[in-house]
């Protein structure tokens, strides 16, 4: 018999509904999982048992009764640390919100909890999104479950390490220049990045507010696709979610017969690794036999995608951030002045990336440089936007990989500050244009690591990106293996 | 030298809820009660804009004549500060929703175009007090999140009369408006000055100082004389003003630079990302035009036209809508407009400052009725009572309802204008003041006036005056030896 | 692009951080290898282009001028380093 932890979140829902199992025993089965595997992951930085426990057995009372606890009801999920939860502390992976204890509840955990899913705990991540390895964390260090030497992607590494390792059954991140996709690709699952405005930010501690979006992570499209139904759709207390409802996902099915997907030739670069170019190749020739037109596409305003996005996204987290300091929630350092307790809190609660983000964004919008680098940058979304537009006026969805190398040793990549950022090179023009895009894993490399595959849509086209998706994941295997933890 | 003074004034809207959540705007309510983990800033939270704040400031923006952008931006304007909560405040910057208007105000009687550069929408911060205790400050944040309109002026007034003058129309237009109650005290309508001095004739501006922190509109007047005259002296003795904010001290009447912080100028101001462009519909605008209310210069010079009153009375009369609205009941009901004038200026105005009633934004539950006093002046034009008489009734009325006529008939107060009883009256008055008689008769006509108070007197105030003064001065015409 | 520690204290003091001098070092020869990079962006002419602020064509929607939240409950003000009752506590502002 399979073993809980490796039902699918779609068999694990079906069998609760079906009342073969309780929700107690599949919480206490991940809550099991968790801890034989945690010591050597690191996923988690809270770990909600009596809640989750407790939420199971009312859940399991409504299913007695003869209530609808909802489509995930009784299903053991996670979610990012940025994420706020009513009562459990959310720490955005940062020393300034260590002990901070919301009384609210992000609009996302909201509808999950509506959903009837179970909060199995919180998960790791770059301090405040802000990363692309999880080495950022002020909090834990989380591993690739595939090698612990090894960093989960970030900034959602622990969401994406989380799921990878079987310790519930989907997780959310979010994705502000690739942090739900990067960690997916490189933990072997699947992430989905929704279009800006899919899903509400109300309660998502803010990185860069016209960029962060949050996501699903999960082991394969369909799970993806539920759990995405249960969170999407308008929120009046987010004036940035889009008033239009989420079409029916039932057709993933439905193949790629017809679809025109497009190779943007500037997501094959120079320098990227053999492995992955090769598995990408193979998976569009793959998407090719199904019957997908495939064609190569320029958007040739990529190579300033990465100089774009980090002046955009740490101008808005320099304020974003400033929200931190010291008088109403969160860390206060000991000071006699109010000058000192904000200069003293500030640097003993943000970490070394942290403070970076927000000195490059504090100087491109201070005065002499606002129009030199902020106004220019926004200038230059306008034309990656436009690349896009053009593009998506031909085809369908466009094929890429997820990045230009599998995952990186830990360490590997800390010491240059670019170089991390160049992580995100094939990621951020997505979040930049606020399209959707899902990665999927579709090989492995010599070391035995996953390569991810990225599908990107048109705005509100999620069905699409989907729908490939399915398509490939059911034509291929390379969403079988387990990482071996 | 002239002085060159441009005014930016803070009004707190009358919404029942914050600008950009669900919190109670209202004023008193105990420390961080009306608070959410909107207005105060916790993570993750997000603004959702208040529409009705959005439709005050059009009413604002068409009362002074701007032009309504169809599409305005919010920006942050990023500074620390313990009572504001985000480290950013959501304002307008590059984009107001209001540009390019004018107020016209009357400045001992002449005419002045006071240009209006913008008016925008922003929150308010909380409120920190010192901490009696130990010496740190307390933060409170049920201010947090109250809209605000910044009305900005150009630098068009000359003087802190005109400023003065120039702060009571705006005020005047925000209350006629009901979007602002005008209380400076409570801090409901602030007002920052930037003020310079150059050389009559010169069209360059001096340099620019900031003025803040005065709490009445007397403390406008004379913190801007007294910056005015500083700034003067500082020119006259060569020294070089220096740009900086000098705050007003009410108890020493003197401005005093405020700590210079560093780098406390460069706001970062940019697009709020949390909030999409405001886009407002002409059709909205024209909606709104539909439900202004007349304003107080057009109405003032409106009563002048039609009604005859001086530009003063006018004036008086106009300065509150409800005022306005309580004269002009009166003259519906039937009083003579200079009559009803008389009437609302000098005693009803008594009765609203004495029990404090101006400190309601509309007046619901005047004390007496328009009705009343017009009924009250009716009788005192057509003679039926005399003007102390009526004095006398105005106490008795309040809180009745009664119509004074009904009061008059049933108590008898009417005036008595029958001749043979005042005969007797003038004649009993003149045998028991043969002193004076005699006096009047000798040439000292003045004595007229102590025999007609006594006839006035012994009627009990009924007495019609004039044909009291007619018949004693027949009576004493027709004795004379 | 050289940015100068002069430069970097100015805008860590606009950012309110306290930088320990081998920080100031570090941001600075950081900040200066960024922008470096990031100057690329400066040879591409985008005169006449519209910045992008927002990434999604959305009109702002407009909230109901209702009072919806209660008043607020101890939970909400609990997280707080220091209090006095219900108010904030913080070093003295001065003005
Ligand atoms: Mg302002
Ligand atoms: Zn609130």
């Amino acid at each position: 018999m399979i073993a809980l932890h490796e039902l699918t979140l779609r068999e694990a829902a079906a069998r609760v509904r079906r009342r073969e199992i309780s929700a107690t025993e599949l919480t206490r089965a991940a809550l099991a999982r968790i801890t034989a595997v945690e010591p050597g992951l690191g996923a988690f930085l809270t770990v909600c048992e009596p809640e989750a426990l407790a939420a199971a057995a009312a859940t399991d009372r409504a299913l007695a009764a003869g209530a609808d606890p909802g489509p995930l009801a009784g299903v053991p999920i996670a979610l990012k640390d940025n994420i706020c939860t009513a009562g459990v502390r959310t720490t955005a992976g940062s020393r300034i919100l260590e002990r901070f204890v919301p009384a609210y509840d992000a609009t996302v955990a909201a509808r999950l909890r509506a959903a009837g899913a179970i909060f199995v705990g919180k998960c790791n991540c770059d301090e405040f999104a802000m990363g692309s390895s999880t080495e950022n964390s002020a909090l834990g260090v989380t591993r690739n479950p595939w090698d612990p030497e090894r960093v989960p992607g970030g900034s959602s590494g622990g969401s994406a390490a989380a799921v990878a390792a079987r310790e519930c059954y989907a997780a959310l991140g979010t994705d502000t220049g690739g942090s739900i996709r990067l960690p997916a690709g490189f933990c072997g699952v699947v992430g989905l990045k929704p279009t800006y405005g899919r899903v509400s930010r109300w309660g998502v501690i803010a990185y860069a507010s016209s960029l962060d979006q949050v996501g699903p992570i999960t082991r394969n499209v369909a799970d993806a696709a539920l759990v995405l139904a249960a969170i999407a759709g308008h929120d009046p207390r987010d004036a940035t979610s889009a008033p239009r409802p989420l079409p029916p996902l039932d057709d993933l099915a439905a193949g790629v017969g017809g679809l025109r997907l497009g190779l943007p030739r500037e997501y094959f670069v120079e320098g990227m690794q053999p492995a992955v170019d090769a598995a990408v190749r193979a998976a569009v020739r793959v998407l090719e036999g199904l019957g997908a037109a495939v064609e190569p596409v320029s958007l040739p305003h990529t190579e300033y995608a990465v100089a774009t996005y980090y002046l955009i996204a740490t101008a808005e987290a320099s304020s974003n951030l400033a929200r931190y300091d010291g008088v109403r929630y969160g860390l206060r350092a000991p000071a006699a002045s109010l000058g000192e307790m904000y200069e003293a809190t500030r640097a003993a609660g943000f970490g070394a990336e942290v403070k970076r983000r927000i000195m490059l964004g504090t100087y491109a919008l201070s005065k002499g440089y606002y129009d030199a680098w902020y106004v220019k940058a926004q200038q230059v979304r306008t034309l990656i936007r436009h690349d896009f537009d053009a593009v998506f006026a031909r085809c369908d969805a466009l094929v890429t990989p997820v990045a230009p190398t599998t995952a990186f040793r830990r360490g590997e990549r800390t010491a240059d500050p670019l170089t991390m950022y160049l992580s995100d090179i094939f990621t951020i023009s997505v979040n930049l244009a606020g399209l959707p895009a899902l990665v999927l894993p579709c090989g492995v490399d010599g070391g035995g690591l996953p390569i991810g595959l990225q599908v990107i849509g048109r705005p509100f086209d999620e069905a699409t990106v989907l729908r490939a998706a399915a398509a490939y994941e059911h034509a291929t295997d390379w969403h079988a293996p387990r990482p071996p933890i | 030298m002239e002085a060159v003074i441009g005014l930016e004034v803070h009004a707190e809207l009358l919404t029942r809820s914050k600008i950009f959540c669900g919190c109670s705007a209202a004023f008193g309510a105990p420390p961080d009660t009306n608070v959410c983990p909107v207005c105060l800033g916790m993570p993750g939270v997000l603004p959702v804009l208040n529409r009705r704040v959005v439709e005050f400031a059009i009413r604002a923006g068409l009362a002074t004549h701007c032009r309504i952008a169809p599409r305005s931006v919010f920006a942050r304007k990023n500074y620390f500060y313990p009572d504001l909560p985000k480290g950013y405040q959501i304002s307008m910057y590059e984009l107001p929703l209001c540009t390019g208007g004018h107020l016209d105000v009357l400045v001992d009687g002449v005419a002045r175009r006071i240009g209006l550069t913008r008016i925008h929408m922003e929150e308010d911060t909380g409120k920190s007090v010192h901490d009696a205790d130990d010496g740190g400050s307390l933060v409170d944040f049920n201010r947090s999140g109250v809209p605000l309109l910044e009305i900005v002026s150009e630098p068009d007034l000359r003087t802190p009369a005109e400023a003065g003058v120039y702060l009571r129309t705006l005020r005047s237009i925000l209350q006629y408006l009901e979007i602002c109650d005008g209380n400076m005290e409570e801090g409901s309508f602030r007002c920052d000055a930037n003020v310079s001095v150059r050389p009559r004739g010169e069209t360059a501006f001096g340099v620019k100082v900031e003025v803040k922190n005065m709490n009445s509109f007397r403390a406008v007047e004379k913190a801007l004389a007294f910056e005015i005259a500083r700034q003067n002296e500082a020119v006259a003795a060569g020294e070089r003003l220096r740009q900086e904010t000098r705050l007003w001290d009410a108890d020493r009447e003197e401005t005093r630079s405020m700590r210079a912080k560093e780098h406390a100028d460069d706001y970062r101001y940019f697009p709020e990302p949390d909030l999409a462009p405001l886009v407002v519909d002409p059709a909205w605008v024209e909606e709104v035009r539909a439900t202004m209310p007349e304003l107080p210069g057009p109405r003032r010079e409106r009563f002048e036209r039609s009604y005859g009153l001086s530009s003063y009375d006018a004036d008086v009369l106009t300065q509150r809508k409800d005022v306005a609205d309580y004269f002009e009941a009166g003259v519906q009901a039937g009083a003579a407009p200079k009559e009803m004038a008389n009437w609302t200026a000098t005693e009803v105005l008594r009765l609203v400052r004495e029990e404090k009633l101006d400190a309601a934004l509309v007046i619901r539950d005047w004390p007496i009725t328009a009705a009343q006093v017009a009924s009250l002046a009716r009788l005192v034009q057509a003679g039926t009572i005399t003007r102390s008489t009526a004095k006398g009734l105005l106490p008795r009325l309040r809180g009745t309802g009664r119509d004074p006529a009904e009061l008059v008939a049933s108590e008898g107060l009417a005036q008595v204008s029958d001749r043979g009883a005042l005969e007797r009256a003038v004649a009993e008055a003149l045998a028991a003041n043969p002193a004076q008689v005699a006096e009047y008769r000798a040439g000292k006509e003045k004595v007229l006036g102590f025999l007609v108070g006594q006839v006035m007197r012994a009627s009990g105030g009924k007495a019609n005056p004039q044909l009291v003064q007619e018949l004693l001065r027949a009576a004493l015409a027709e004795e004379a030896p | 692009m050289a940015i100068t520690h002069e430069e970097v204290r100015r805008v860590a003091a606009l950012a309110r951080l306290r930088l320990a001098p081998e920080e100031i070092e570090r941001l600075a020869a950081d900040l200066s290898h960024i922008l470096d990079a990031f100057t690329r962006l400066q040879t591409l002419d985008t005169t006449g282009i519209a910045p992008t602020a927002h990434a999604e064509d959305v009109v702002l929607p407009l909230r109901p001028d209702e009072v919806v939240n209660p008043p607020a409950d101890e939970a909400l003000l609990a997280g707080a380093p220091d209090r006095r009752e219900r108010r904030f506590r913080v070093p003295r502002i001065i003005e």
